[in-house]
């Protein structure tokens, strides 16, 4: 049965994406920790979706779930137009690509500069003569601006930000047309952060790479996003251009989540009035009825506790999942 | 007259203007802090001063490397083994704590200075209940030396920090506990005996945004409420600029500017912190490109002669080779240890002259 | 310290700084270049050996089984006398050469020197009681028991390892089953299954017709096996947790989002990370398999007569310790020296090598 390509204007399509883990509460008891419940966005090619949220929200999940590293439990991937299936994820791997957070658990010690960089060339056998995949890999290198002569140099001599470029260096290898960017600066010192988001940034001028930028800090996503996606406790609860999500924040946790962070502008922090919330994040394993985010919400009402809302489109793209706003 | 362009050199540790009033609580002179290693000497602090108000807020930014922490762990004593204070004063309250011995260093930690640290899965041992760590931090240092007593305090220092159900939590574990809540437990025991001094090294860098808001709001209220000094030692430059007084650019384990938050992040004087501004995406340059600072961060055990930001500086002089910057004082009074600035006040003053002439 | 300074002007201000100010200029990138050292290349294995070189016990247990190895290698081509020849002068043997002392001659051995002005080669450390030289007997008793201890960790390591890779990399319910097997072999007594092994073998089958094997007899082919059957789990257990944390690393998994196969990331990924371990635990195998043949031997159920080893010796002497208690102490002392070195090496080179100091 051939799977037909449907021509569309996305390159990643994802529809209620969920992923859930068996854990274990008792001796037969497992009890499903949704982890990601229900997921859906789009990504058209050459740009950046950012997706921001805080620990156990799931946003690593999703990038995981994408690239088939855990196995999906429901919901579609349609990779420019293709539906991505255990049949034909080998094949399109060559496609869609990952970089990690941790520069120094990312990278095999074990494994040279060149060796590193040159495995997805290995495994997808692309390149039979050694002259080639040696000036690929030098190519690549100078792309990520790392000199040639670091080759033949173990990972373990780098620093974090050349670490990471190395990893960029090795996603890039296949030719890509989408990254899954894993929290990819959040590990580096913030004069080298600035570095690595504007090679980030000058790779997808040049080569036209859609990117899912996954991230904590609000203010570097806003930077490199077109679109940015909160998510909170497995939900996408907002999505919406990067400039209308932090002018105009409709749900009450993006509110927060906006007024919670730091700004590096003295006469701002003085001005801004933070809302505080109250609580802590409730376990995934104990969600709340209804909105995820009702135990924490100043907004709830009873609806909130019934029905979980899907995201309604408030006019020009910009989704919310709320009630009350 | 024309307004005189005050450039002092100043040996002597800056002063935060009021604070000279009340009195300082710590003064830094001097520090030098070496490790030891069998790959050589890694020469982690340089020569910092500064000087803490009794009540303000210090703030020391850097990245990693520079320096930062381990000022704060020097001021405690809690280096590693191949640590060192090859050099300088800390005077608390007027006694070098250097010159301590070790009954006298107990009692400074704790009850006149204590530590919070940055990640609290590890700072909290897994083996011991929350209460029974209270309890032992007042049994040391405070007067409730019986269990009863140092309950009770237990569980008015948790509502303190915010803490719910303290009578409750005072009998769980550090690891039924959520990060938030560890770190509020963690300052709950530093102040268990209230402490003049507090340093928080990365308070929040382990938490999320609306939790390190919660804690950042929190140690606002206590210190209010407490009236102790902070050092607040972090690398975010947005924690920086919402809660000190005063605030210390450190980088290659010296002070390049200190002054105020409107004074570094309006007016800053040094390269290094300048390029630091340029390079953090801010609510104003969110659609321009961000400007990083070149290069590496610099390598400890061969810590260059001069500037120690000179390799990675675009306005780099001959002189930033070799010589060291001094600390000078700016125009508007703050501190920048840069030789443009000197560069900038002689070609000032030359027109100046010529002008007059 | 605190110096007051008034405030001069800025005039007498520079002037007293005494600046240059041709330094006023800028600074070209190869003056800043300078600047930046950058840290001399080092592998992995280069800084654990600098470390291991450190280390003054290292560097004591590597010298002591050169030393060993070297005496093990080159003694039997300078001393003359066969581990198992009984000494003989002009042919006839020697009946009263027993027991004799270091450096010590027997009657005919000094009737012979004196007879033909020539001088026969000491007895290093004397004769046993059945007139065989000594020195050779525990030379050749350290050879065996040093082959007899590589090869059995060269064997517990091979099978340990590869079990332990299996049920590491595997994970779940095949892991779950293994380890539980682990266990059991864990309980069950290697003396007594030594000893019974020994015994059904001494009545069933003969060894003697195979070279190396007949040589040491039927009972070190029951140690073998039980060494095959029993002492892996140690390794085993090792090499499934060093894979369980290394599983865990992200590029292990930047590995599958590339596509690698288990095989490759296996053989790319894990095996070499955990090689560092697994030798320093090869390394310790070595003196505990030494320690445990030279104990079965001392308890008679090792090599068989007359070949040597290290515990045979020890136990043959046992008998003749009043009047003879060095015999007891040469082979003791080499066990020893042995088992310690390895020991320490051992140990050393875990320090060195460990990656968590490391970072």
């Amino acid at each position: 049965m051939a799977e037909e390509k449907k021509k569309s204007e996305y390159l990643v399509e994802v529809k209620d994406l969920k992923e859930y883990f068996p854990v274990k509460t008792g001796f037969f008891q497992t009890v499903p920790l949704k982890a990601v419940d229900g997921v859906s966005f789009n990504i058209k090619p050459g740009e950046t979706l950012g997706l921001v949220g805080e620990s156990g929200c799931g946003k690593t999940t999703v990038g995981r779930t994408l690239l088939h590293l855990y196995k999906p439990t429901g919901g579609e991937f349609y990779f420019d137009g293709e539906l991505v299936t255990d049949k034909n994820i080998h094949s399109l791997r060559k496609e869609m690509q990952m970089v990690f957070q941790d520069p120094y658990s990312s990278l095999n010690p074990r494994m040279t500069v060149e060796d590193i960089i040159g495995e997805p060339l290995d495994i997808h056998k692309l390149y039979t003569s050694k002259g080639e995949r040696h000036d690929k890999i030098m190519h690549l290198m100078e792309l990520v601006g790392l000199n040639a002569e670091h080759a033949t140099r173990y990972a373990h001599e780098f620093s974090g930000g050349q670490r990471q470029r190395i990893g960029i260096a090795r996603a890039l290898a296949v030719d890509p047309k989408f990254i899954v960017c894993d929290e990819p600066v959040s590990a580096l010192d913030v004069s080298i952060q600035a570095q690595v988001i504007n090679m980030f940034e000058e790779l997808q001028e040049k080569l036209g790479v859609a990117y899912l930028f996954i991230a904590h800090d609000l203010l570097v996503v806003h930077h490199i996003s077109k679109r940015i996606a909160v998510m909170y406790l497995g939900r996408i609860v907002e999505i919406a251009d990067a400039d209308e999500l932090n002018e105009h924040p409709i749900h009450p946790y993006t509110l927060s989540l906006l007024s919670a962070v730091p700004v590096p502008d003295p006469k701002t922090a003085r001005e801004s009035k933070r809302i505080v919330l109250e609580g802590d994040i409730p376990s995934p394993l104990h969600m709340p009825s209804g909105c995820p985010f009702r135990t924490r919400c100043r907004f709830a009402t009873e609806k909130c506790a019934k029905e979980c809302p899907g995201l309604t489109d408030r006019g020009n793209g910009h989704m919310v999942a709320c009630w009350v706003k | 007259m024309s307004e005189e362009k005050v450039i002092t050199n100043i040996n002597e540790t800056p002063d935060s203007g009021a604070a000279g009033a009340e009195g300082n609580v710590l003064e830094v002179k001097d520090l030098h802090t070496s490790f030891f290693t069998d790959s050589g000497e890694v020469q982690a602090v340089n020569g910092v001063s500064f000087n803490l108000g009794r009540g303000k807020i210090l703030g020391v930014v850097g990245e990693s490397g520079s320096g930062k922490s381990v000022t704060a762990y020097s001021i405690m004593q809690i280096l590693a083994s191949t640590g060192k204070v090859v050099k300088g004063e800390i005077l608390f309250n007027g006694e070098n704590i250097l010159n301590y011995n070790k009954k006298q260093m107990d009692e400074f930690r704790g009850e006149k200075c204590s530590i919070i640290f940055q990640d609290p899965m590890t700072s909290l041992n897994p083996t011991f209940t929350v209460g029974w760590q209270l309890r032992e931090a007042l049994r040391l240092h405070t007067q409730y030396k019986t269990r009863a007593a140092a309950n009770r305090r237990a569980v008015e220092l948790l509502e303190m920090v915010g803490v719910n159900e303290p009578e409750s939590r005072i009998k769980q574990y550090p690891f039924e506990l959520s990060g938030g809540m560890r770190q509020r437990v963690m300052i709950a025991m530093a102040l268990a005996c209230e402490p003049d001094i507090l340093i928080a090294d990365e308070p929040t860098t382990a938490l999320d945004v609306t939790i390190q808001a919660q804690i950042l709001e929190l140690m606002k209220d206590l210190q209010k409420k407490l009236g102790m000094a902070i050092i607040l030692v972090t690398h975010d430059l947005g924690v920086i600029a919402s809660m000190c007084d005063e605030i210390i650019v450190m980088y290659g384990g010296r002070v390049c500017e200190r002054g105020t938050a409107d004074d570094i992040f309006y007016h800053p004087c040094h390269e290094y912190t300048k390029g630091l501004l340029r390079s953090i995406p801010n609510v104003d340059n969110m659609k321009e490109k961000l400007v990083p600072i070149g290069g590496s961060p610099i390598n400890m055990l061969a810590m260059p002669k001069g500037c120690a930001f000179c390799p990675r500086c675009e306005n780099a002089l001959k002189v930033c080779l070799d010589q060291e910057p001094e600390e000078l004082q700016m125009p508007d009074g703050h501190y920048a240890a840069c030789w443009l600035n000197v560069k900038k006040a002689y070609e000032e003053e030359k027109t100046a002259g010529k002008g007059e002439a | 310290m605190a110096q007051n300074y008034d405030i001069p002007t800025p005039k007498k201000r520079l002037l007293s700084l005494q600046l240059d100010p041709a330094k006023f200029e800028k600074a070209s990138a190869e003056e800043k270049k300078q600047q930046d050292v950058m840290a001399e290349s080092t592998t992995f294995f280069k800084d654990g050996m600098r470390r291991l070189r450190r280390n003054p016990l290292a560097m004591f247990s590597i010298v002591v089984l050169l030393l060993v190895i070297l005496l093990m290698i080159f003694a039997p081509m300078i001393v003359p006398y066969s581990y198992e020849e009984i000494i003989s002068v002009e042919g006839v043997r020697d009946k009263r050469a027993a027991n004799l002392a270091p450096f010590e001659y027997s009657d005919m051995e000094k009737a012979y020197m004196e007879k033909y002005n020539v001088k026969v080669f000491p007895h290093i450390l004397g004769t046993d009681e059945l007139c065989r030289d000594y020195f050779i007997r525990v030379v050749y008793g350290t050879r065996v028991s040093f082959m007899v201890g590589i090869f059995a960790a060269v064997m517990v390591t091979v099978i340990g390892t590869i079990y332990g890779a299996i049920s590491g990399y595997a994970g779940g319910k095949v892991d779950l089953i293994m380890m539980r097997i682990v266990d059991i072999i864990y309980s069950l007594p290697d003396l007594l299954i030594i000893i019974l092994l020994s015994v059904v073998f001494k009545e069933t089958m003969d060894f003697s017709k195979i070279p190396v094997i007949g040589k040491l007899g039927t009972n070190m082919v029951s140690m073998f096996i039980v060494f095959g059957l029993l002492y892996w789990v140690g390794m085993a257990r090792l090499v499934r947790g060093q894979i369980l944390t290394i599983k865990q690393n992200e590029y292990v998994l930047a590995a599958k989002a590339m596509g690698a196969s288990s095989g490759r990331i296996i053989r790319k990924h894990i095996l070499p990370n955990c090689l560092s371990v697994i030798i320093i635990m090869a390394a310790q195998e070595i003196p505990a398999a030494i320690f445990t043949e030279s104990y079965l031997s001392f308890l008679g159920l090792g090599v068989s007569l007359p070949m040597p080893s290290l515990g045979s010796l020890a136990n043959a002497a046992r008998s003749g310790m009043q009047s003879y208690p060095l015999k007891l102490v040469f082979p003791a002392v080499a066990i020893i020296l042995i088992v310690l070195s390895f020991n320490l090496l051992g140990d050393a080179m875990r320090d060195a090598f460990d990656p968590k100091l490391k970072n």
